[in-house]
Parts: C-alpha cells; structure tokens; sequence
C-alpha cells in the first residue's frame, strides 16, 4: 500500500497512526504540500482530481477520503477495529467518521490558518470548532460514567482515530484543550495503545513523569 | 515603540522564488508591509504609506527593512559551495515572542524531549560542556564544540551519530547552526532559522538549509525540517511569560543555557527589545 503522505497533515496521520496499531508498513510518499503545493500538480491531480491528500494507492485501487482509507486497512488488516460487532455498533462507527469531517472543516480549518496562513473566517471557524469539542466531550462523558474512555464499545475502533488527531491538534488553531478533561482522559488513552506513533504537535506519552502534584503557589499558600 | 534599535535591521519577509504580482499583506515589528514583485520577477515591499522599502535578495528570501541599517545584511559564506543544495523549508506562523523563537533554536537541552527518536533519546540527554562568547569584533554570539548524541540527526543520516554543532547569532531574529554533515563529515550543513517578527508575540519563521545530501528529495528534505520545527511549535506558544525576559528574574539558568544567557545579554546590550521585556518578572 503507498501513501501520498504529508507529515504536517492530520488527515495523513490518520492512516499512519492506523497502519502503525494494525502492525502494517506504508511505502510512504512524501508531498510536497506547503510550500510547493503539489498536490494540486498534474501527477496528484491525475490520482485525485479533488487535489487533496491522503491518497492510498493498492494495486487498481484508488482511495481519497482518509475515513474510507481507515475502513480499509482494518478491513483488510485489523477487522476488530472496524467496530461491527452489531448493527448498531456498525452504524455508530459510521456517525463518528462523518463527526470526523466536521472537526477537519472546523478545528483543521482553523489550524491551517493559523499556522500555514490558508484563507479562512478565523472567529467563524473557531465558534464552529468549539461547538463541536463540547459535542464531543458530552459524548465522551456519558461513556466515562459507564465506565468506558472509547467512542464505540469497549476498545479503539477507527472512529476513535478518524477523530484524535483534529482533536489533539486543535491547540494549533487557538482552541485550547483545557475545558474538555473527558477529551483529554480520551486522548490519553488513544497515546498509551500499544504501537501507537506521534506526529509533530502531538507529544510522546512520558509515563516516566511523577503524577502532577498541587501548583506551587497552592504549596505555597498552605505552607504559609 | 519597545525595542527602537531593531527597526534598522534586515528581516525575512518572504521566499523569492514564491512572489506574485498580486502580492500579500504582512507586518513587520507591528507596521503593515505588502510583499510583490514587478513583472520581472523582482522584489518589491511596501509600506503601510505605499513608500517602496530597501530590498535584498539573499539566502532565497526577501529581505527588508523599517528603518536605516548601517551594515549590510550579513553573509554565510559556507553556504556558497559548490554541490550544496539550497532548500526553502517555508513557512510557519507562530504565537510567540519572535526572540524565544530564535532561543528556542540555540537550544539543545531539549531535543530528547521534543524531537524524542530524531534529535535526542533518552537517556542520552546530558548536555556536554561548550564554549559560548560574544565576538566583538564582528558583533555577533557564537556558541561552538556542542556535540550531542542524535539518533537521527539528518534526513541523510543513517542511525545514531553524534553531532557536532556550532550556533551563529549575526542579527536579533536570526540564527546560523553549523552541524555535523552525515553525507560528508569533514564538512558543515548549514542550518538556518530567519524570524520575521509581526508583533511583540508573533512572528512567521522562515527556515532556510544548504545542505550536502545527494540522495534525498528535495521534498523529504523540506519535511524533514518541518517535522522538527513544527514539533517545537506548540512548546513555543505555551512558553510564560510571553516576552523574553532579560533581567534575571523567575528563571534560573543551568549550564546548558549557556548560549542563551549569552543571546539574550547581547540583546539587552544593544537594545534590541522588540519582543522582550526588562523588568524582573
């Protein structure tokens, strides 16, 4: 499988983090997106007429929209992560992949303008963003009071990692993660799952790091 | 304005190779700059009034200036020979005070923790002794025989070496690193960081490399760079207080910021303020 890849690119790093839990190797293809904006150059443009990236490429196959790239690398090599244990389960899978769109267009969107200067109503953007951060935190709330930290059932599934990384991100954009602790528990739980790989703005986990004590001026305070 | 000296210095205001007629509207220490070019090709800046700015074309950037500057803008001769290849990395906005941007890059003590697996690992994270100085006879701060083990230290480096840096500070917002070449160890890649400050707590960073690497593309090249500038980026933007501070105030330098202590006296000295602030935090 060979992936049109950019490192800076959430939507790429979808399905490398994908590919990286189901244990599979990319041949990774690195785009020269910004500044060269090659993905809207004729060879991309031939493979994907949307001029976007991610693209994977397998054999005659053809695939542009990340979600559909995810389906298809745990269908083909981690089918416990495509979540259809049920109709339902299948089905709630499939919201959180369009959720997933809607976090790209909102906190994504924020985030290229932010940091690569992209067109775009910034305060729009953010509004849009921070609706769809507290959407989430409810949703991940209400399965934290069932004892739960996953978006679907009782494991990761490709909707948790259609949605991490717009999430994780999200600070690139000027929408701090501070007001979401259920967000933040889930974002934990994503960095600790075996084989798990970083991209740039979404930090290793340090699990060597003492578990964080009172601020110092609250130290401060009671010594006094 | 805070920081009246640096008005007569050159910046980074944009990649030649990337002008249009059109244009695009910017800011340079607050003011508002336009960037275009005339039918030829050629570099032209714009101030807020429409007064045509000094323009130099170097290092594939567009440079300008504000104010008077009494040198020219400064050279890297190392960067003229022959077999290297030239890399415009591009562009990143960041949230941050445009100094902290260029100390954040004389830094080494962090690599193990930021750019963990590429330029440090743990728990190789001591940072070894190095000397620092600043030259006065051409007024800049140099830091040299800084050697750090760095699991993959370039795009052209194939495992753990350990690499050999030396820092150049020749103007407030930009900085020059001479770095151990994987691809030809008796010489120097040259590693840039340009800083076009917008305001007191933004600035666009405009990396720039000459590099010997006959075997990667261009494009990993330039990822490769961005990989590691953009893992710094949210380190930045959450560094307190914002401006950098130049009294010695809350924070408490250890050995291994040795360059920025030097960095930032060289900058109280000449009273390039933009960006910083003087009162003991």
């Amino acid at each position: 499988m060979r992936l049109y890849d950019y490192i800076l690119s959430p939507s790429c790093y979808r399905v490398r983090l994908m590919a990286a839990l189901a244990g599979i190797k990319l041949d990774l293809r690195a785009v020269d997106f910004h500044p060269g904006a090659e993905h809207r150059g004729p060879e991309l443009l031939a493979l994907n007429p949307a001029g976007t990236i991610p693209i994977l490429t397998d054999g005659d196959l053809v695939l542009t929209q990340s979600t559909a790239i995810l389906t298809y690398i745990a269908a083909s090599h981690a089918p416990e992560w495509l979540g259809d244990d049920s109709p339902a389960m299948r089905a709630q899978v499939g919201q959180w992949l369009a959720f997933a769109q809607r976090l790209t267009d909102s906190a994504g969107a924020a985030r290229l303008h932010d940091m690569l200067q992209m067109p775009g109503d910034i305060v729009a953007l953010r509004r849009s963003a921070t609706r769809t951060l507290r959407e989430l935190e409810a949703a991940i709330s209400a399965v934290r009071r069932r004892g739960g930290i996953f978006l679907v059932g009782d494991r990761p599934t490709i909707a948790d990692i259609a949605c991490f990384p717009y999430v994780a991100l999200a600070p690139d954009g000027g929408l701090p993660l501070d007001a979401y602790p259920s967000i933040r528990l889930w974002m934990r739980a994503i960095r600790g799952l075996p084989g798990f790989v970083e991209m740039p703005g979404i930090h290793r986990l340090h699990e060597l790091l003492p578990e964080p004590g009172p601020q110092p001026d609250v130290i401060r305070k009671e010594r006094a | 304005m805070n920081g009246e000296a640096m008005r007569d210095q050159w910046y980074p205001v944009g990649i030649a190779a990337q002008l249009t007629p059109a244009g695009r509207d910017s800011l340079l220490l607050g003011e508002a700059i336009r960037i275009a070019c005339d039918s030829d090709g050629a570099a032209l800046v714009t101030d807020g009034a429409g007064r045509a700015l000094p323009v130099i074309t170097r290092f594939g950037h567009v440079w300008t200036t504000l104010g008077q500057p009494e040198r020219d803008l400064f050279t890297i001769p190392e960067a003229d020979q022959p077999g290297r290849r030239l890399v415009d990395v591009g562009t990143v906005l960041v949230r941050c005070s445009p100094l902290r941007a260029v100390e954040n890059f004389l830094d080494i003590a962090h690599f193990p923790f930021v750019h963990t697996d590429i330029l440090g690992s743990e728990p190789h994270t001591e940072v070894q002794r190095y000397e620092v100085e600043i030259r006065d006879d051409v007024d800049e701060v140099w830091a040299t025989k800084v050697s750090f083990y760095q699991p993959q230290a370039a795009k052209s480096a194939q495992g753990g070496i350990n690499a050999e840096y030396m820092y150049r500070v020749p103007a407030p917002t930009c900085s020059v690193l001479y770095k151990t070449c994987p691809a030809r160890p008796e010489e120097w890649d040259v590693i840039t960081l340009f800083v076009q400050p917008l305001t007191e707590t933004t600035c666009q960073v405009w990396p720039w490399m000459a590099l010997f690497d006959e075997d990667s593309s261009m494009t990993d090249m330039i990822h490769f760079q961005q990989m590691i500038f953009v893992q710094d980026r949210s380190i930045l933007e959450n560094q307190i207080p914002a401006l950098l501070p130049l009294d010695p105030g809350m924070e408490i330098p250890t050995r291994a910021d040795m360059t920025s202590i030097a960095y930032r006296r060289w900058l109280k000295r000449h009273g390039y303020t933009y960006g910083a602030q003087l009162v003991a935090a």
